[in-house]
């Protein structure tokens, strides 16, 4: 019997129409976990590196987390694993909301899509009965929209339903899955679903899903939620109100729109308004937000409120969360009633709140700078609110100059020429991130930019305080009930880290401490990814009541395998290191590992090749940031090697003096 | 006739809709209690609260199972409060031929929740709601309660009414002699 899983995979060929369920083996979710673990290993063994993102050979896995489905608190995330049209390498975006959960009641992990269909269709998954159905009613319908009129010509208001609007369905490079108050938004995975010839994944299941040690399970889901409940009391002092909590970055909650407006960067990327705030702002923004906030809503099986309901008047209800409340209103430097209701639409298309805006901002300064000129873009209104909507629309229906901005910045970049790419400056491997642009080299981030393959900066970093505090007894205050370090040598990290002085950025943390720091924060966002777990309890905030020291005790009693904190961090690298070598085999090398040139002003080049040169040999991949024939060893990864020697991308230099090194170790 | 007083216990569960955030906790941990071995599995198909849930229109009704019905009632409710239009049936507790809520998803047997009556601290779904839209209170009421056969004697009144009491007093004589 199978624990917290169900053991069952469905298989889809969408050429053929045909659809199996597949059981799947146990030793591979002891070895890989489950999510992004499994959804990675089988990648590795069925895309090799020739494929493209939009090949019927690469598959679209919706993977949900080992323990998503049991009892405990906030594990709802579906991983969504392919090749990115963005970057042509492994994307794995993430979904909260209940889609994962009810796949398991219907009795499956996951759902692998593999070839393309004919016609546009959606799969309907109610337990037992799976079946593609016709979706040609549905084409160019939203997303939101999609998902209520199949509720309604099912008569299942129940189904869980992720689908794709006409962003996805037109290829859109940042193209989202929507899930009613979720997305996973990043890495242009809606467009391989449009690709694909699927509008939606339907999902309704009845059965158990069984836990191995019943008792002991509830025990350790009745501890979290005490330990919530205490911290919600408790919010961190010292840190801004969006981080002193747990969940996501409460947007939905917390006034925090003058913090972000005057920190963050506008339009393009460029930017910074220190003196934007004014009280007349605060009174009308507040107004829009608490007009328009109809609820605060969570996802399956958690208490955390971080998305809301938005009705503006005249459009149809919405949910959102995070930050998307201001990437519009900031990338059109407007105001918050217009990126509330650009967003409904966007959401409908189903595009990438982060990349979307940037994309259009991107174009505006094109055609300001000369480099696209009036005729690229005719009957354009000029209010920069009506050239948004203009764009989103040219966007999603890949018309006109819309075609080539529908793949993201880098590409059309490319494509324009004439020094476009200049234009193109707030890319991490070819996808947009977050419009912040800082002062001075932060070590850590430095690294979580350069080296993270998860493409945003909120799935990287967690756990360690993003900076200092000014007061050495504030500093120990804090270290006092840190209990989730998984070595108490962090505490003295933080205890020694000051604003200024000795101990300050760029040379504090130490190049040693950075990357131990750097490992730690992005183990544990590993770890969820593979039990399905939602970043806002467990890797992102500060002190989470998931930590490296109950999460054995959750998959041992959880799913019946014997976890300890060794063996788990063992199985978190074996994934995170197959993951990587996956991309490797697709072209990642260390030159495309670095922040944007301009996200910091000050920059430590000497600083930043040592940073790298540490990270790589901690994490046991060459000075080209590809994992060793030793390492790969260590983890059971001799396939790997063995075709990455076949490959070229290892040499059998490399091989025989590593081999030689395990060899002085031995004697040793 | 003797009149007496007791102490009687009532066991409620105050629903809050407006604090409901409709995680469905209350779902999960209700089929994880009533499982067999507890806890050994959940299943929200099979939970004894359901929350009647669409986020579009923002209406959220936490509903216990209550009582099963045989039939469907012979018209139904249909509530709008404070402009929002909730479904046929959405407060109803019962499990009914008309819906598919309250029953085994396997069986179709009828559901209906024991407020946890074996549980130290009451019921789990007000325990897992930090929310809380859903409170728990217990409250002793004085009740009036009449000694004697009070309904036995309503029943045979009945009886000789309609048959007489001599057909009742010779079928109640057969039948003792059967036995």
């Amino acid at each position: 019997m199978r624990y917290a899983e169900t053991g069952f995979n469905l298989e889809i060929d969408l050429t053929r129409g045909n659809i199996e369920k597949v059981a799947t083996d146990p030793r591979d979710t002891e070895l890989y976990l489950g999510g992004l673990g499994t959804n990675t290993k089988i990648l590795w063994d069925r895309v090799p590196p020739e494929v493209e993102p939009f090949s019927p050979e690469n598959l679209l896995i919706f993977g949900a987390g080992l323990l998503c489905g049991t009892p405990a608190t906030g594990c709802n995330r579906t991983i969504v694993s392919t090749i990115s049209p963005q970057t042509g390498l492994m994307v794995f975006s993430m979904m909260g909301g209940f889609w994962a959960p009810e796949l398991k009641y219907a009795g499956y992990d996951k759902v692998v899509l593999r070839g393309k269909s004919p016609n546009l269709v959606y799969l309907l998954i109610h337990n037992d009965k799976v079946e593609l159905r016709d979706a040609s009613h549905l084409k160019g319908k939203g997303s939101i929209e999609t998902a209520e009129l199949i509720k309604k010509e099912l008569n299942e208001p129940k189904a869980q339903i992720a689908a794709i609007g006409l962003a996805g369905e037109n290829r859109v490079f940042y193209a989202s899955i929507e899930q009613g108050r979720s997305s996973a938004s990043r890495g242009g995975i809606g467009a391989v679903m449009g690709d694909k010839g699927v509008k939606a994944i339907v999902v309704r299941g009845t059965k158990d899903l069984n836990v191995a040690k019943p008792e002991e399970f509830i025990g350790l889901c009745n501890e979290v939620l005490e330990y919530i409940k205490v911290r919600e009391d408790n919010p961190i002092p010292g840190v801004m109100p969006i981080l002193a909590g747990l969940g996501s970055p409460q947007e939905m909650k917390v006034h925090d729109e003058k913090w972000h407006t005057e920190n963050f960067m506008w339009g393009n990327s460029r930017t910074r308004r220190r003196d934007f705030w004014n009280d007349e702002i605060a009174n009308d923004w507040t107004e829009t937000m608490e007009n328009a906030r109809t609820r605060l809503i969570s996802c399956f099986n958690c208490p955390m409120k971080c998305g809301a309901t938005i009705s503006m008047p005249g459009l149809p209800t919405y949910m959102m969360k995070c930050f998307t409340k201001l990437t519009y209103t900031m990338g059109a430097f407007s105001d918050l009633d217009f990126g509330l209701r650009i967003a409904q639409k966007a959401t409908e298309y189903g595009l990438d709140g982060f990349s979307a805006p940037q994309v259009m901002a991107f174009a505006l300064e094109l055609l300001e700078d000369g480099i696209l000129t009036d005729k690229d873009f005719p009957e354009m209104p000029a209010d920069s609110e009506g050239r948004f909507y203009y764009l989103l629309e040219k966007i999603v229906r890949r018309e006109g100059i819309g075609d080539i901005l529908a793949d993201g910045t880098y590409w059309a970049a490319q494509k324009i020429g004439k020094g476009a790419d200049v234009y193109a400056h707030n890319n991490i491997k070819k996808i947009e991130q977050l419009p912040l642009k800082l002062s001075m080299l932060n070590p850590i981030y430095f690294l979580m930019y350069s080296t993270g393959e998860k493409m945003n900066i909120t799935q990287i970093e967690g756990q360690f305080p993003q900076a200092p505090f000014p007061k050495r007894e504030h500093r120990e205050k804090f270290v006092e009930d840190w209990i989730q370090v998984p070595d108490e040598k962090f505490k003295q990290y933080f205890l020694d880290w000051e604003i200024r002085g000795e101990n300050s950025m760029p040379n504090y943390p130490t190049v040693e401490m950075t990357c131990d720091i750097v490992d730690w924060q992005e183990k544990m966002h590993y770890i969820d990814d593979a039990l399905g777990q939602c970043a806002g309890l467990s890797s992102f905030p500060l002190k989470p009541p998931y930590h490296i020291h109950n999460y054995p005790k959750f998959i041992s009693a959880g799913a019946g395998i014997e976890m300890d904190e060794e063996k788990l961090t063992q199985a978190a690298k074996r994934y995170r290191t197959l993951l990587r070598a996956f991309n490797n085999r697709r072209g990642m090398r260390r030159s495309d590992e670095k922040p944007p040139e301009d996200h910091w002003k000050k920059r430590f080049p000497e600083l930043e090749e040592k940073l790298l040169d540490e990270y790589y040999k901690m994490k046991g991949w060459n000075d080209q940031g590809i994992p060793t024939v030793e390492s790969l060893h260590e983890l059971g990864l001799d396939y790997v090697s063995k075709d990455l020697l076949e490959r070229g991308i290892l040499t059998n230099s490399e091989a025989a003096s590593s081999k030689e090194a395990s060899a002085e170790k031995e004697k040793n | 006739m003797n009149v007496e007083k007791k102490t009687k216990i009532i066991k409620t569960i105050n629903i809050d809709v407006d604090k409901c955030n409709g995680c469905r906790a209350c779902e999960v941990i209700c089929s994880s209690v009533h499982a067999l071995p507890k806890y050994s599995s959940n299943n929200p198909a099979r939970s004894r609260i359901r929350i009647i849930r669409d986020p579009l229109r923002d209406i959220y009704v936490p509903v216990l199972a209550g009582e099963y019905t045989v039939a469907e009632c012979a018209g139904r409710d249909k509530y709008i409060i404070d402009g929002k239009e909730y479904d046929e049936c959405s407060f109803c507790r019962a499990s009914c031929p008309s819906r598919e809520e309250f029953k085994e998803p396997d069986s179709g047997l009828p559901l209906k929740c024991d407020m946890c009556e074996n549980e130290e601290g009451g019921p789990m779904c007000v325990k897992w709601c930090l929310a809380e839209a859903l409170v728990y209170e217990e409250r002793e009421v004085e009740v009036e309660e009449e000694d004697g056969p009070e309904e036995l004697e309503i029943g045979l009144e009945a009886l000789i009414s309609k048959y007489g009491i001599q057909s009742l007093v010779d079928s109640v004589a057969r039948m003792t002699k059967k036995s």
